[in-house]
């Protein structure tokens, strides 16, 4: 079916009503790269095999994640006249015994996390609901959030145009393409006040603006989907969950500068993404909403996708750029920006993935929806991927101007295992480490910034008492060395410079006057890179000396390591009377370095132990101790 | 006008697409297959190698059947990643970058493989294996051993 005009559209906004609302049971997997990653294709097929055992008759989906990614596999379950609850932590064994409690027609309340309420649903009929169970807007983990980048993951199948149409899909399209000129459609987005969601915030309509008015065609888009900083996954997620949201995005975009031609650049380590954006554009191209004349209007974009080859610095747009004209991913001095001379020398716009999916979400909306979002200069809703040491791990989506004791205590709900949070790390490798006493700032660009961090494309690492801050700053010293393209000279040595510091300092033989090297070597490379990466490489050493110079002084003067982490500060010792002799750490211990008699206490032969820590993570006795 | 003729630039994302068409072929970038595709391309072969060397998804050197990607991301690092690397090493008797003797495995660190609230994180060819301790290392690896392949089946990350 070819779509060519807006009423066409509704044909499949029909179809897709009928898939997301059937009326038989529909049983949804989260099934992104991280639900994979958690068992969810066992769950999946345990869930077939068992309706099929049973002769149970249900529609299965794969959607995307729904963000809540402490509690996956999730699953969710939708019965047309019994309710709709979302089932946390499955496993295959679990998805058997749902199964049965379904064909018998119950929605059990065993490992029910929440319903979904669902307009003129009556879900009083459901015990579990009656029994107490909150709906999903009540858990602290979704009481904050308001979704409009993610609107629609975990909650569509990714590949099913039709299912994104029924939630409003391409609704911003028809109105951009058929009603708005490409100028209405640059003030709308400038008045909508949104910024660029890849880190640096700049604001979407006025890069726009400045590449409608440079040289004339052919301009180019560009969708920067190389996700590369560490901690940081939800571009990942919105194009495995959603990706019509980054296409629809991309051709309004198009139309709006005067493109007819875009691409996706995404990253090599996420195939999965890589395979449901071609079929979103696949499919678009067969339906007509990518190819000539979209919806009538005289309009014709096409979009294809380049596939990255593992290089962080082509996350920058020059080196991005550079990378799809077939060179190495080396960046350019700016000015010319890309809006003027970009991929070929054209003048070319360049977006983050949650920048595109959020402009489809504005053009339908308006300007005025969107800026009443957030706060003053910062409107709209950021994503942020909440992990490491934190209770509640997941993507959330929160208005810009909530705190990060909110984001950190609130939604993640504190440490892990009731360890104390010491610190959040936002912006990956170009950003800085918060210690907790800053956790009163709010999320916003200037704040961030002012703190010494930035809001960078949305990572929060959430360290606790057992990390140690000069070996945080050390791994992202290692990481932008590594990743330096190695084009200027403050980048390429100084980083070098800098890690050898820290590499002193961790093995303890740093002196005071390499932590005033550090910072003076740290300030100079800010100053004088060539590229963001070059500039901000020194961040994660220059806040952790600004917030844990305790931790570097221990280290220098005392030689310990206050977490426990540093392996050549540290000995390890197993307490022989919680010792019970299972043998787990003699087993996984990778030098060997673990003796003792089954039944009997063990002891670790400090001369062949590399203080790996892995003994002491895995007894289960909690009998190895860390000597600091 | 220039005095000497240039060719035409490969297409947009045409040159990346090669060298993964290759590497995914073969596991590498064999000599011959490079050589060839400079001249398709019409880019110098000193260009093509410059290109081919800066990214770290591409080899010259041919990697074992299955390829494990150990996660360095941020998260992964401070929940335990580099113990999963050290006892991966141990046991596979090969450092990272390295193929076994027999050619089934090599091992290679990820600066990050975007699956942060799992970590920390594994991945083998295409599987990622979340929420690991490195008790689950062997079990893992024996699925990927023919022979061997008495435990869980693959696929099963035994949550």
């Amino acid at each position: 079916m070819k779509i060519r005009t807006l009423s066409e559209i509704e044909k499949l906004r029909d179809i897709g009503l009928s898939f997301l609302y059937p009326q038989r049971p529909r049983i949804s997997v989260g099934m992104a790269t991280c639900g994979l990653a958690a068992g969810a294709a066992a769950v999946f097929d345990a869930l077939s095999e068992e309706a099929d055992r049973l002769g149970f008759d249900f529609t299965p989906v794969s959607t995307g994640c729904i963000g809540y990614c402490r509690q996956e596999p999730l699953v969710d379950v939708r019965m047309p006249d019994l309710g709709r609850i979302l089932y946390a932590q499955m496993t295959p064994e679990r998805a058997r015994d749902l199964m049965g409690a379904l064909s018998v027609g119950e929605l059990p309340a065993e490992h029910a996390l929440a319903s979904i309420p669902e307009e003129g649903s009556d879900v009083s009929k459901c015990s579990a609901v009656s029994s107490g169970l909150p709906s999903i807007d009540q858990l602290p983990f979704y009481a904050h959030q308001h979704k409009i980048i993610l609107r629609n993951s975990g909650l569509i199948d990714p590949c099913s145009i039709e299912e994104y149409v029924a939630r409003g899909g391409f609704d911003s399209l028809g109105r951009a393409l058929l009603k708005l000129s490409p100028q209405d459609v640059i003030d709308e987005i400038t008045q909508s006040g949104l910024r660029g969601r890849g880190g640096a915030g700049f604001p979407t309509g006025k890069k726009w603006n400045a590449c409608r008015h440079a040289a004339p065609k052919p301009r180019y888009v560009i969708c920067n989907a190389d996700e590369g900083d560490p901690g940081a996954y939800m571009d990942r997620t919105v194009l495995e969950s959603d990706p019509y949201s980054i296409i629809e995005g991309m051709i309004i975009g198009g139309y709006a500068i005067g493109s007819n031609k875009g691409f996706v650049y995404v990253r090599d380590e996420y195939p999965l993404a890589i395979e449901r954006i071609q079929h979103g554009i696949d499919r678009s191209k067969e339906v007509g909403l990518l190819g000539d004349d979209i919806l009538g209007s005289g309009f014709d974009f096409s979009v294809e996708i380049v596939r990255g080859a593992g290089a962080f610095v082509c996350g920058e747009e020059t080196a991005l750029i550079a990378s799809i004209e077939g060179g190495s991913g080396e960046p350019r001095p700016r000015p010319p920006y890309p809006a003027e001379k970009g991929l070929w020398g054209r003048p070319t716009t360049i977006n983050n993935v949650k920048t595109w999916a959020s402009v489809s979400a504005i053009v339908a909306k308006g300007a005025e929806w969107y800026s009443s979002i957030g706060t003053k200069g910062n409107a709209g809703t950021v994503v942020f991927s909440l992990v490491g040491k934190v209770a509640n791990t997941g993507l959330v989506e929160v208005p810009l101007g909530l705190t990060l004791k909110e984001m950190i205590e609130g939604i993640g709900n504190g440490g892990l295992d009731g360890k104390v949070v010491k610190a959040v790390q936002t912006g990956g490798p170009s950003g800085g480490c918060l210690p907790a006493g800053l956790f009163h700032l709010p999320i916003d660009y200037e704040s961030l910034t002012q703190a010494g961090s930035i809001m960078g494309s949305g990572g929060m690492v959430v360290m606790d008492e057992d990390t140690c801050m000069v070996d945080v700053a050390r791994y992202f010293l290692n990481f932008t060395m590594e990743e330096s393209c190695g084009k200027c000279t403050p980048c390429r040595e100084g980083t070098q410079y800098m890690y050898g510091i820290l590499t002193r300092i961790v093995e303890g033989r740093g002196t005071p006057e390499d932590v005033v090297l550090l910072e003076e070597i740290g300030n100079w490379v800010k100053a004088s890179s060539l590229c963001g990466l070059g500039q901000t490489a020194s961040n994660p050493v220059l806040s952790t000396l600004r917030y844990f110079r305790d931790e570097y002084d221990a280290h220098v003067r005392e030689k310990r390591c206050p977490a426990g982490v540093c392996r050549a500060l540290i000995q390890l010792s197993i307490t022989p009377e919680l010792c019970n002799g299972c043998g787990l750490c003699k087993r996984e211990c990778p030098v060997g370095a673990i003796q003792g008699e089954k039944k009997e206490p063990h002891s670790i032969d400090a001369k062949l132990c590399t203080r790996c820590r892995t003994c002491y993570d895995i007894c289960p006795q909690g009998a190895v101790k860390i000597v600091r | 006008m220039s005095l000497i003729s240039q060719p035409d630039p490969p297409p947009s994302g045409a040159v990346l697409a090669k060298l993964h068409a290759i590497n995914s072929q073969h596991g590498y970038l064999p000599e011959k297959d490079f050589r060839l595709a400079a001249n398709e391309l019409g880019v110098p072969l000193s260009k093509l190698y410059s290109v081919a060397t800066f990214y770290s998804a591409f080899s010259f050197k041919p990697r074992g059947q299955h390829t494990i990607h150990i996660c360095m991301g941020t998260a992964c690092y401070i929940k335990g990643g580099e113990r999963l690397l050290e006892k991966l090493e141990s046991t596979l008797g090969i450092k990272e970058g390295e193929t076994t003797e027999d050619g089934m495995f090599s091992i290679e660190t990820v600066h990050c493989l975007g699956s942060c609230s799992m970590s920390p994180v594994m991945r083998v060819d295409e599987e990622t294996y979340g929420r690991l301790k490195v008790d689950r290392i062997s079990r893992i690896l024996k699925q990927y051993r023919p022979s061997e392949a008495d435990e869980e089946p693959r696929g099963d990350q035994g949550v």
